[in-house]
């Protein structure tokens, strides 16, 4: 199985506060990788030091076998890497379809494009339409959508952009209860057809649970588990310090009822 | 590579074409009026259209998301640039002045373009507020160059051919197919995919950033377009009026330009034409009638229309549908 | 020697003429985010109503010694007039918008105090000299320096220091402080954001006229002077930092010291050198000298 991102030490300090500690990971090419953690745990920044947003104080980071560390957001974009926001980052003014658009066009004309990619815009557009259900939205200002739907076409305009690493930063945070389901499921259909590795930020266990392969688990910089589901979620320091149940778990060392907050 | 552009419909705008076609018929109809109109009718044309032209390279970097407070430094380098020309070198031809201009302008351009990119908000408009009035404080100490006098220029030949008593009506022609060439230039560019990124930029330049597109490439070469604009609006005034001086490159001139651009709204290329044409008109009549109640007017009406029409007086023209 | 004394005497002046033009500038951004093109506008009106003041009291026979109270009044009263019409009749309607906006709004503003201005006093120049003169000249070395010109140094000095004492040890200073910080969490703590608004560009005001009254004496009063003075308050106020006081001050100092070494060494580059620095500094520091750090976006 091919490696599609490797993290070597990766270490980020502000000041006194470490936001990332010694984080070790590799990512197998095709997977679906969740990443949880209480808020401040290093989750975005991980995410945001490997989009190029952050630059790492140490260690290194390599997206097929290419050292990526330092680069740019948009060299690391035209390199295959793309992302969707927390808070969706549309262009407020334009139509869905012009976000797509201007999406679709910096793709068609990225040097990763495929020749002729520039005559078939208008296709990739109406698939991305579809693929996302944004069709009864097309000519809607994106600034006042609905939040559903502004994390779609959010997605939509990060896959536009064809990569082969997609890291998506809670995609249903701010999505109704109801919605978190429906949306993934349509995101994932969507990413199925384009065979694409994909990193998400998630705080609903359910949805981790139900969506990855894999979890990784955050915890003050560092990396605390790693692996299945089923696995993580039942490890005890995942319980006690992302999860958040004191009930200690079996064979926890602790023992002893510590209550947080 | 030719994709027409979409209205917020989303299907291939019939709204290109209409501007294309206008922008046609005005052509012609200004040319064929040339030689019928009175004299101080196709002076303040002149001067209407070029400023028009000034302003269209505003509208392009507004649509950008940044307003200039100094675009009068092109202004100037401009009308300077053909002014020189004559001045200096005998040259009394208005294509190769046009062509000093547009170069002299644009290569400034080019050059403070690597720094500007990297401004945004206030600080752009401020930042090139100060390097307008660099070059006012220059020209002023400039003795050679006249100082606050400036000094005068006129062109006699086009393109070589000696102009005689068609003087007037040749640089009326120039100054309407520059006007067109420049608003139908800039349109085709808006309507392609760099164009487009304009708008995104403005919108959410992270984003376009994050898609991959080098967002200071886009503003440094739309600030290098809006410079050219701006230079050949200046020397073709230079021409027009005969006369360039410092004061083209006072902040209060780029001020000017300012406000034509809120007042016509980036709607369409046609909407600073008509800005400009309208403001020429007012102050032409306000000078003479109440000179002391101009800038009041002015600046009424910008409050006005910031208040009232936040798109101009273009958006009076279009219906927008907004979701 | 002599040169360079003379140099760092006209720096010191200059400066101090300087701070008080542009400190009313950066006090009102750095509450109100509002970059006001109608600064220097102001500062004329407070120089025209030191002229109509001064000159008033002067005509009355009053003591001499009595006009320089009739400069500072002048000021307040300006500050006072202007101020909350401005605010409250203009301002307080187009708050929400964008900084951008807000700049061209205050620039409709300078247009029309130009025109307001010129129909109240008239296109002549006008000028009110005996303030100036009233106390003589002093001698540093062979150098000879007119009385006003310490009056004006001493007083900007005053108004620098006292600035400082309201806003870092006075219970007005710290909301005022409060609301530069962050608009929301301070109305969201119960400070009345509108009031401060109200007192701050009053004040702001205040201190343009009163940059204006104390120019007036050593000026011919004419319009045109207002766009002249805010491009260099600008200068100032962008090289410090926009909304930092000791901003204010040391772009003051700046420019002040660079256009005396150029009066003085290489006069044809006056005019230039204080934009020169102006974009010099934005170069290096964008957001100016004393300028805040900004959060995470995303």
């Amino acid at each position: 199985m091919a490696v599609v991102l490797e993290a070597k030490d990766l270490n980020k300090a502000f000041g006194a506060v470490t936001a990332a500690n010694n984080i070790n990971v590799r990512i197998d090419q095709d997977s679906v990788v969740g990443l949880i953690g209480s808020n401040g745990a290093g989750k975005t920044t991980f995410i945001n030091m490997v989009t190029g947003y952050l630059k790492p104080t140490s260690g290194t980071i390599r997206y097929l076998d290419r050292d990526i560390t330092g680069m740019s957001p948009r060299q690391i974009t035209q390199l295959g890497i793309c992302r969707s926001f927390q808070i969706p980052q549309l262009f407020g003014n334009l139509s869905v379809y012009e976000n797509l658009q201007v999406g679709v066009g910096i793709a068609a004309r990225s040097r990763r494009a495929a020749a002729g990619a520039r005559g078939h815009e208008r296709e990739e557009i109406e698939t991305l339409i579809e693929r996302f259900n944004l069709g009864g939205y097309r000519t809607h200002s994106a600034g006042l959508l609905p939040e559903g739907t502004r994390k779609l076409l959010d997605i939509a305009m990060a896959v536009a952009g064809r990569p082969q690493l997609l890291l998506l930063d809670e995609p249903t945070s701010g999505v109704s209860a109801d919605e978190k389901f429906r949306l993934m499921d349509m995101v994932m259909t969507a990413l199925k057809v384009q065979g694409v590795t994909v990193l998400f930020v998630e705080h609903d266990m359910e949805i981790v649970s139900r969506y990855t392969h894999r979890i990784l688990a955050f915890y003050e910089g560092r990396i605390i588990a790693d692996g299945e589901p089923a696995q993580v979620l039942r490890e005890a320091e995942v319980r006690r310090y992302v999860i958040g149940e004191h009930t200690p778990a079996h064979g926890d060392a602790d023992g002893g009822a510590t209550s947080h907050g | 590579m030719n994709q027409p552009a979409h209205t917020l419909s989303g299907a291939p705008a019939r709204g290109a074409d209409r501007t294309t076609l206008v922008l046609i018929g005005a052509l012609v109809v200004l040319l064929v009026a040339g030689p019928l109109m009175p004299r101080w009718a196709m002076f303040m044309l002149n001067v209407s259209l070029s400023w028009g032209t000034v302003v269209l390279g505003m509208m392009l970097l507004m649509r950008t998301g940044l307003v200039s407070f100094g675009q009068g430094l092109y202004y100037c380098l401009g009308a300077y640039a053909a002014g020189t020309l004559h001045h200096f070198y005998g040259i009394s031809d208005i294509l190769l002045m046009l062509l000093a201009s547009v170069l002299l302008a644009g290569a400034v351009a080019f050059v403070l373009g690597f720094l500007l990119a990297k401004y945004r908000d206030i600080f752009f408009a401020m930042l090139s507020l100060a390097f307008s009035m660099i070059l006012f404080g220059l020209l002023v100490k400039t003795s050679a160059l006249g100082s606050t006098d400036g000094f005068g220029l006129s062109a006699k030949t086009f393109a070589g051919i000696a102009l005689g008593e068609w003087e007037r009506n040749a640089l009326y022609s120039t100054t309407v197919v520059v006007a067109f060439i420049a608003a139908f230039g800039v349109h085709r560019y808006l309507s392609s995919h760099q164009g487009r990124l304009a708008g995104a930029i403005r919108d959410n330049e992270l984003r376009v950033e994050y898609m991959g597109a080098s967002v200071r490439r886009v503003i440094h070469t739309n600030y290098v377009v809006s410079a050219a604009l701006a230079g050949v609006g200046g020397g073709l005034v230079g021409i027009t009026i005969g006369h360039v001086d410092p004061e083209m490159a006072f902040w209060t001139t780029s001020g000017e330009f300012v406000f034509i651009a809120i007042l016509a709204g980036t709607g369409s290329v046609l909407a600073p034409f008509l800005g400009a044409t309208i403001f020429e008109t007012v102050r032409s009549f306000a000078y003479e009638y109440s000179p002391n109640t101009w800038q009041l007017i002015l600046g009424v009406t910008m409050l006005l229309v910031i208040m009232f029409l936040p798109g101009g007086l273009w958006s009076v023209f279009t219906r927008r549908k907004a979701a | 020697m002599n040169q360079f004394l003379a140099i760092v005497i006209d720096g010191v002046i200059y400066s101090s003429w300087l701070f008080i033009i542009a400190v009313g500038l950066t006090l009102i951004y750095g509450v109100m985010k509002i970059l006001n093109v109608a600064h220097g506008s102001l500062y004329a009106l407070g120089a025209y109503a030191a002229t109509a003041f001064g000159g008033y009291w002067l005509a009355q026979g009053y003591p001499p010694m009595g006009s320089y109270g009739m400069l500072v009044l002048a000021a307040i009263f300006v500050g006072l007039v202007a101020g909350p019409l401005i605010e409250r009749g203009l301002l307080r309607l187009v708050y929400g918008k964008e900084e951008v906006v807000l700049v061209l709004v205050t620039y409709a503003v300078f247009l029309i105090l130009e025109d307001l201005t010129k129909l109240a006093f008239g296109v002549d120049p006008l000028s009110i000299p005996e303030p100036y003169g009233l106390l003589g000249s002093f001698e540093i070395g062979e150098l000879m320096y007119p009385t006003y010109s310490l009056v004006l140094v001493l007083l900007s000095g005053f108004v620098a220091i006292a600035l400082t004492l309201i806003l870092g040890h006075t219970r007005q200073g710290k909301l005022l402080q409060a609301v530069i910080h962050d608009r929301e969490m301070a109305a969201g703590v119960g400070i009345n954001v509108s009031r401060v608004y109200l007192i701050t560009f009053t004040v702001g005001v205040m201190l343009a006229a009163l940059g204006g009254a104390l120019t007036a004496p050593t000026i011919s009063v004419q319009p045109g002077i207002a766009a002249e003075v805010i491009v260099l308050a600008f200068a100032v106020v962008v090289i410090g930092g926009l909304g930092s006081l000791g901003g204010a001050a040391l772009g003051a100092v700046i420019v002040g010291m660079v256009r005396a070494w150029a009066v003085h060494k290489w006069p044809e580059v006056e005019l230039f050198s204080v934009y020169a620095v102006m974009a010099l500094v934005l170069i290096m520091r964008p957001k100016g000298l004393f300028a805040a750090p900004e959060a995470r976006k995303i």
